[in-house]
C-alpha cells in the first residue's frame, strides 16, 4: 500500500545519461526496514538534494551508492555498472570513481592534512613529486593551503569539512557524495561549504548526491552558480537557469521517495509535509 | 528457547566472521597491494614498544622460578638441577605463554581500541570509500608484525629469564654461574625449542587477529570501543591459555614420535 500520494513525484527532464540509478532498492536492519523500494536516478552533472528528517535513510542512500552497503533487494547502477552484486574487490575499483564527503569529515586523525588529502594518490602508487603539486592545488581550491602540515585535531569543524572535500576531489572523481556537509556548522561556515560545492560542480562538472535536512542548502545550489571569469558565486539570472547544472530535490519519508522535483516544484507545492520544510 | 537459538546463531556468526577475517589476513599476503611501511610501523609498536615489559618480567620470572624450584631441589641435594628445570620451563612454556599474555594485554587492547575508534569515526568507511581494503591496510600489517616480533620477543624474554635465574641461583643457592648456564643450555633439545617457537607463532596470530576483529566489530560508539578493548584482552588471553594446552599435548606427541 502506498502511504503517500504518488502524484507528488514529478517527471524530471533528462540532462544526459544517468550516472547513478536506484531501482526499487530495499534495505533493512534488525530494527526494521529503512528503505522500502527507492527508485530514482541522477543524471550526469546533475545535483540531487536528498532531503528528509533524521533517520529517513539519506546517509544509507549515499552508502549504497558508493557500495559501502549492499541492498537487500533492488539494483543500483553507478556509471553504467550494476554495483549491487559486485564483490568487495570489484567495488574498490568503482569507489575510485566516487568522492565521498562524510558528515564529520572522517579524516584520518593520525595523518596530517596534506597526507589525508594525498591518501588516494599514495594508494595509487604515485610519487611524491607528482603528489605534492596536486595536494597544494586542491588545498588552495578549498582555501586551506596553509594547513598542509596541521593535524585534523588542530582544525575547526568547518575546516575539517573543507579538507574532506579536498580529499574527495583530489582524484577528480566524476561523482561526489556529500553526507550533510553543513550539519552542525554556523551559517557563515555553512555558506562557505556550499560555495565550495558550487565551485566543485561548476568548475569540474561533477554529478552529486547531497544529503541534508537544510532546505536552504538545496536552494543555494539551485539558484547560484560559480562564475569562473569573475571567480565569484553569482545568483542565476533567468537566462542562465537553462545553462547552469540542474539541481533536483528528492524528499524521503518513511523509507520511500515522497517528492521528486525541481526547486520550483518544491516551492509551489501545497503539500502540508513539504510545507514544513519551507517554513 | 528463542533466546538460546539467537545466542547460538550470534556465536556461530561471530566465529564465522572471525575465521573469515583471520583467513583473509593471511591470504592478503599472496596478492598486492602490500603495506610494508605500515607493517614496519606496527613492528615498532608491537615489538619495540613491548620490549621493556618483556625484559622486566622475563628477568624476574626466571629469578622466581629459581627461588621456587631451587629450595625444593636443595632438600634432595640436587640444587644443580635448577638450571635444567628453569631452562626447560622457560623455553617450552613460560617464555612463550607469559610473553604472549603480556603482549596480548598491551597490544591486543591497543589494536582493538585503535581500530574501534577508526570505525566509530567513519575512518574505516572513508578508507573503503577511497578504494582501500581495510583488511589489507589495517589487519594484515598488524598480524604480520605480530608474527615476526612475538618469536623475537619470546627469545629475548627466555634469554633474560635465564640471566635472572642465574643471578638468583648464584645469590640464593650459591650455584656456580657457569654450571647453571652450562646445564641450562645442555638440557635443551631441538624439540623443546620448536615447541616454544610454534607456540609463539600461534599466540601472535591469536592476539593480533582477536584485537583486529574486536576493533572492526565495535557497536555502540565510544562505549563500544571500551567494551571491545576489554573483550580483546579477555578473549585473546583465554584463547592463548586454552591453545597452549592443546599445543603442549601436540608438541609432546610429535616429539615422542619423531625426535
Amino acid at each position: 500500500m502506498e502511504p503517500y500520494p504518488s502524484s507528488l513525484a514529478s517527471t524530471v527532464t533528462d540532462t544526459g545519461r544517468p550516472s547513478i540509478e536506484f531501482n526499487n532498492v530495499r534495505l533493512g536492519f534488525d530494527e526494521g526496514e529503512i528503505l522500502r523500494g527507492v527508485t530514482f536516478s541522477a543524471q550526469e552533472r546533475e545535483t540531487v538534494i536528498l532531503l528528509g528528517e533524521t533517520g529517513t535513510g539519506k546517509t544509507l542512500l549515499l552508502k549504497l551508492a558508493s557500495g559501502l552497503l549492499r541492498p537487500d533487494s533492488g539494483s543500483i547502477q553507478v556509471l553504467g555498472k550494476d554495483i549491487s552484486g559486485m564483490t568487495e574487490s570489484e567495488l574498490l575499483e568503482i569507489r575510485r570513481q566516487i568522492g565521498f564527503v562524510f558528515q564529520e569529515g572522517a579524516l584520518f586523525d593520525s595523518l596530517t592534512v596534506g597526507e589525508n588529502v594525498a591518501y588516494r594518490l599514495y594508494e595509487d602508487g604515485l610519487g611524491d613529486d607528482e603528489i605534492q603539486p596536486l595536494v597544494k592545488e586542491v588545498l588552495r581550491f578549498v582555501e586551506l593551503a596553509h594547513t598542509i602540515d596541521s593535524l585534523p585535531s588542530e582544525l575547526s569543524g568547518g575546516m575539517r569539512r573543507r579538507v574532506a572535500i579536498a580529499r574527495a576531489l583530489i582524484a577528480r572523481p566524476p561523482i561526489v557524495l556529500y553526507d550533510s556537509p553543513t550539519a552542525g556548522l554556523d551559517p557563515i561556515t555553512s555558506q562557505t561549504i556550499i560555495s565550495l560545492i558550487l565551485r566543485l560542480r561548476d568548475v569540474y562538472g561533477v554529478t552529486a548526491l547531497l544529503a541534508t535536512h537544510r532546505l536552504q542548502d538545496g536552494f543555494a545550489l539551485a539558484n547560484f552558480h560559480f562564475d569562473p571569469q569573475s571567480k565569484k558565486v553569482r545568483r542565476n539570472s533567468p537566462t542562465e537557469h537553462s545553462r547552469v547544472a540542474p539541481t533536483r530535490f528528492l524528499v524521503l519519508r518513511a523509507g520511500k521517495i515522497y517528492f521528486e522535483g525541481s526547486p520550483d516544484d518544491m516551492m509551489k507545492s501545497q503539500d502540508p509535509y513539504l510545507q514544513r520544510f519551507l517554513i | 528457547m528463542e533466546v538460546l537459538q539467537d545466542l547460538a546463531k550470534t556465536s556461530v556468526l561471530k566465529v564465522q566472521n572471525y575465521s573469515k577475517l583471520s583467513f583473509q589476513s593471511i591470504t592478503n599476503l599472496a596478492t598486492g597491494p602490500r603495506y610494508m611501511q605500515d607493517t614496519l610501523d606496527q613492528m615498532d609498536d608491537i615489538g619495540v614498544g613491548s620490549l621493556p615489559i618483556v625484559l622486566l618480567s622475563g628477568f624476574f620470572i626466571g629469578a622466581v622460578m629459581v627461588l621456587q624450584t631451587g629450595t625444593q631441589f636443595e632438600r634432595f641435594g640436587q640444587a644443580s638441577l635448577t638450571g635444567d628445570i628453569v631452562s626447560l620451563a622457560l623455553v617450552r612454556e613460560l617464555g612463550p605463554s607469559i610473553t604472549g599474555l603480556l603482549v596480548a594485554g598491551r597490544c591486543s587492547s591497543g589494536i582493538a581500541s585503535e581500530l574501534g575508534s577508526m570505525l566509530v569515526t567513519e575512518q574505516v568507511d572513508a578508507m573503503r570509500a577511497m578504494g582501500t581494503d581495510p583488511s589489507r591496510k589495517l589487519v594484515t600489517p598488524r598480524v604480520l608484525a605480530s608474527l615476526i616480533t612475538l618469536p623475537l620477543l619470546t627469545t629475548i624474554s627466555v634469554f633474560v629469564g635465564l640471566i635472572g635465574g642465574m643471578v638468583a641461583s648464584v645469590l640464593s643457592l650459591r650455584i656456580n654461574a657457569t654450571t647453571f648456564w652450562e646445564r641450562a643450555i645442555k638440557i635443551l633439545e631441538f624439540s623443546d625449542i620448536m615447541q616454544g617457537f610454534s607456540k609463539t607463532v600461534v599466540f601472535a596470530f591469536i592476539l593480533a587477529t582477536v584485537g583486529c576483529y574486536q576493533g572492526l566489530n565495535v557497536r555502540g560508539g565510544t562505549q563500544g570501543v571500551g567494551r571491545a578493548t576489554t573483550q580483546a584482552v579477555v578473549v585473546s588471553s583465554v584463547l592463548i591459555i586454552v591453545s597452549d594446552t592443546f599445543l603442549t599435548k601436540l608438541a609432546l606427541y610429535l616429539a615422542d614420535k619423531f625426535f
